[in-house]
């Protein structure tokens, strides 16, 4: 498959990660939108990679490969972060008992 | 003997030495203390410029170069002293003079409290060690050392008594004045370098053939300015009379004997540069023979005796600018020699006197005193009878080598500054009869107070009364003695000899008769006039002079009155409406950004990431624009 695919739907992921949380007022929502986003990222690092690997394979069989590898570490932070980050949201639900980020403008004054 | 020359850093290093430890110690030194480690220093320094100039009147003289004190490019400025002929004659004068000040001052101040006596000693070394950097340096720039540092002592003895405000106005005045003709003085230096690269006088005066004869004039007459400025000349000379403010012995010192030739100096180095310019040679003698004139009328009207003697040495530096200007820089010199001996002399009798009244100074409140207090008058009158010029005081030959000068160069020269040694002899003889003569005018208190000073005051009035009587005859003109002018010849090195006279001896002879003459008739005068002297208001031409022709008036009127203009405009327009507006301005323009800028934090987070997303949206348009 050419590679324009992969880019084109890591933009359509990532225009509606960003509409999302540009948008929507639930905390969980948001953060959802925000992993959405990331993982447009890891996509098009993924796409990119495989096709460093296919244009380079002749020369050096292991091109490319460090992009895969990176992919593993994104994921393996981004699941450390969901859970802060879903911490946060429990904790902000204990402490207001809503999850609308709009309420937590208490910072300004 | 090479030694005494390499040793000559001390001269200047042990007064520095004594202004460092009088000046730190003066809370924790004793009075006694004090006043030995301040003479002590200067008479080391006395001791061994007499040294010195033995070793230059074998023929000696020495450069001692210690560091490059300047060196940029191609100019290097060292650091250097240079002992010849003329500047071992002046630190004789410095350092004997000096020292016989510091010993008098012992007592003169010797009521003030401990503290202030430090100060004033430390004050007195610096100036010590300021003059003999201004005549031992070996190029200009450490002469302008100097020149600041005598100018720096001068404005904090003048404002010694600071709690006295016109005492600091004085000092101000002085130190203004003085500024005026620094810049000369600078200016002057900085076209030296750029025509000849060069400061150290060797240098100079042997690329003088780089200097066309405008140059030659322009430096002149800048390096003039300076002069006329630190010697008190038309029209910087205003400030002298005011420094009468400080204590006497300082006006003794600084304001009589050493400070105030320090322009006659610097114009006798500069004689090379000097003899290139017939213009400003004229210039200087105009402009002395004018002050000269100026000062001495003004000071026939005096009543303080301290503003006479001022006026009288603005006068005699007139003459000796009037010898310089003829081309008689060696009769210059040696009349500031004569000069440092009685108005050194006049000054510290002065004091003297003033001690006597109880600081009395005006001399309408005295009289009779010539019984009460004999030493200071018998010094007093020695004093007045070497500045009238009447043989054979010290005053009379300088006087007369002046004169000399001035008639082989000018007739008309000699006719004025005859009239003006004229005037000098009867101011001086009028201070002295209305001081000492007649009726006792002051109080009755003062009239019960009146006492000889102690020794240690007298003494040095009767050492400067020997020197002011045997002090010309270093200069003794070849018509009375063969082999004279040793004066002179000791100053060949710097200050080439003229080898032919000009007049016939009979002439000389009947010049030297008719000053006498002039002064002893100017004397005459004087007693018939004032040896019973009764208060009475003067009118007419009198009142002119006694208001010093209005000069400072003047002044005040078309310099310090506009300035003061110009500055309320300064201060009340311009400060108020641009200054201020500025500065009102940027802060106004501050408070309502920040006002408008402050509604962007609304607290919603979403606001914040929809700018932000827009912010890299654009970003990445101008990126993609800017990248054709």
């Amino acid at each position: 498959m050419p590679v324009n695919y992969y880019i084109f739907l890591s933009i359509a992921l990532f225009c509606i990660g960003i509409a999302g949380v540009l948008t929507r007022r639930n905390a969980i929502i948001i953060f959802m939108c925000i992993e959405i986003m990331l993982n447009a990222v890891n996509l098009m690092l993924v796409a990119f990679s495989k096709m460093h690997h296919l244009k380079n394979a002749a020369v050096d069989a292991t091109a490319g490969s460090d992009g895969q590898i990176f992919v593993f570490f994104i994921m393996v932070v981004a699941a450390a972060e969901v859970s802060v980050g879903l911490a946060i949201i429990v904790m902000m639900y204990r402490n207001i008992h809503s999850v609308d980020v709009n309420f937590l403008n208490r910072l300004k004054h | 003997m090479q030694n005494a020359l390499e040793l000559v850093y001390w001269i200047p290093l042990l007064p520095l030495l004594g202004f460092l430890i009088n000046g730190l110690g003066r809370r924790y030194l004793s009075k006694s203390l004090i006043s030995i480690i301040g003479c002590s220093v200067i008479f080391a320094s006395f001791i061994l410029s007499c040294w010195v100039f033995m070793e230059v009147k074998g023929g000696n003289s020495h450069v001692a170069e210690y560091f490059n004190f300047i060196s940029v490019g191609k100019l290097i400025i060292p650091f250097a002293f240079q002992v010849d002929a003329l500047s071992s004659l002046f630190l004789l004068i410095i350092t004997g003079v000096g020292f016989i000040i510091h010993v008098y001052s012992t007592s003169y101040m010797k009521e003030e409290k401990p503290e202030h006596f430090g100060r004033y000693f430390s004050f007195l070394n610096l100036f010590i060690f300021s003059m003999l950097l201004l005549v031992m340096g070996a190029n200009y720039v450490i002469m302008f050392m100097g020149w600041e540092g005598v100018g720096l002592c001068s404005y904090l003895l003048i404002g010694y008594w600071f709690k006295n405000n016109d005492f600091n106005k004085a000092a101000n005045k002085a130190f203004i004045m003085n500024r005026i003709g620094d810049l000369g003085f600078l200016i002057a230096v900085f076209w030296l370098i750029a025509k000849t690269g060069t400061v150290t006088y060797a240098d100079v005066f042997a690329n003088v053939s780089k200097l066309n004869s405008t140059d030659a004039t322009v430096i002149t007459l800048l390096l003039f300015i300076g002069a006329a400025g630190k010697s008190a000349q038309i029209p910087l000379y205003t400030w002298l009379p005011d420094a009468m403010a400080g204590p006497t012995p300082v006006s003794a010192l600084i304001h009589a004997a050493t400070m105030v030739t320090a322009g006659i100096y610097m114009i006798a180095r500069s004689n090379v540069l000097y003899s290139l310019s017939p213009l400003s040679m004229n210039v200087v003698a105009v402009v002395g023979l004018a002050t000269a004139i100026l000062a001495a009328t003004i000071a026939l009207k005096q009543n303080d005796i301290k503003k006479v003697l001022a006026y009288s040495t603005v006068s005699q530096l007139g003459f000796m600018f009037l010898a310089l200007g003829v081309g008689a820089y060696s009769a210059a010199v040696f009349h500031v020699m004569t000069h440092a001996f009685f108005k050194a002399l006049l000054f510290l009798a002065a004091g003297s006197l003033i001690h006597a009244m109880s600081g009395e100074q005006d001399i309408c409140n005295m009289g009779g005193l010539s019984k009460k207090i004999k030493i200071t008058y018998i010094t007093f009158l020695i004093g007045c009878i070497a500045i009238a010029g009447i043989p054979p005081f010290s005053g009379f030959f300088s006087k007369d080598a002046i004169l000399l000068s001035a008639f082989e160069n000018n007739k008309i020269l000699y006719v004025v500054a005859l009239f003006g040694a004229g005037l000098t002899a009867f101011y001086m003889f009028r201070l002295l009869f209305v001081a000492f003569t007649g009726n006792f005018r002051g109080t009755e208190e003062q009239r019960h107070n009146v006492h000889e000073s102690p020794a240690s005051m007298t003494i040095p009035l009767i050492v400067l009364a020997i020197l002011s009587i045997i002090g010309g005859f270093v200069g003794i003109p070849e018509v009375f003695m063969q082999g004279g002018e040793k004066l002179n010849e000791f100053l060949a090195p710097v200050i080439p000899l003229k080898t032919e006279h000009l007049v016939s001896q009979a002439t000389e002879l009947s010049l030297m008769g008719l000053s006498t003459a002039t002064g002893v008739a100017a004397v005459v005068f004087a007693w018939f006039f004032f040896r019973n002297y009764k208060r009475s208001e003067a009118g007419g031409l009198g009142k002119i002079l006694e208001n010093k022709w209005y000069v400072d008036e003047l002044y005040g009127k078309i310099i310090v009155n506009p300035l003061n203009k110009l500055g309320d405009f300064f201060n009340s327009v311009f400060e108020g409406r641009v200054i201020d507006s500025i500065v009102n301005g940027v802060g106004k323009v501050v408070n309502y950004t920040s006002r408008q800028l402050r509604l962007l934090q609304s607290g919603q987070v979403g606001n914040y990431i929809l700018l932000m997303v827009l912010s890299m949206v654009l970003i990445f348009v101008l990126q993609f624009f800017l990248r054709k």
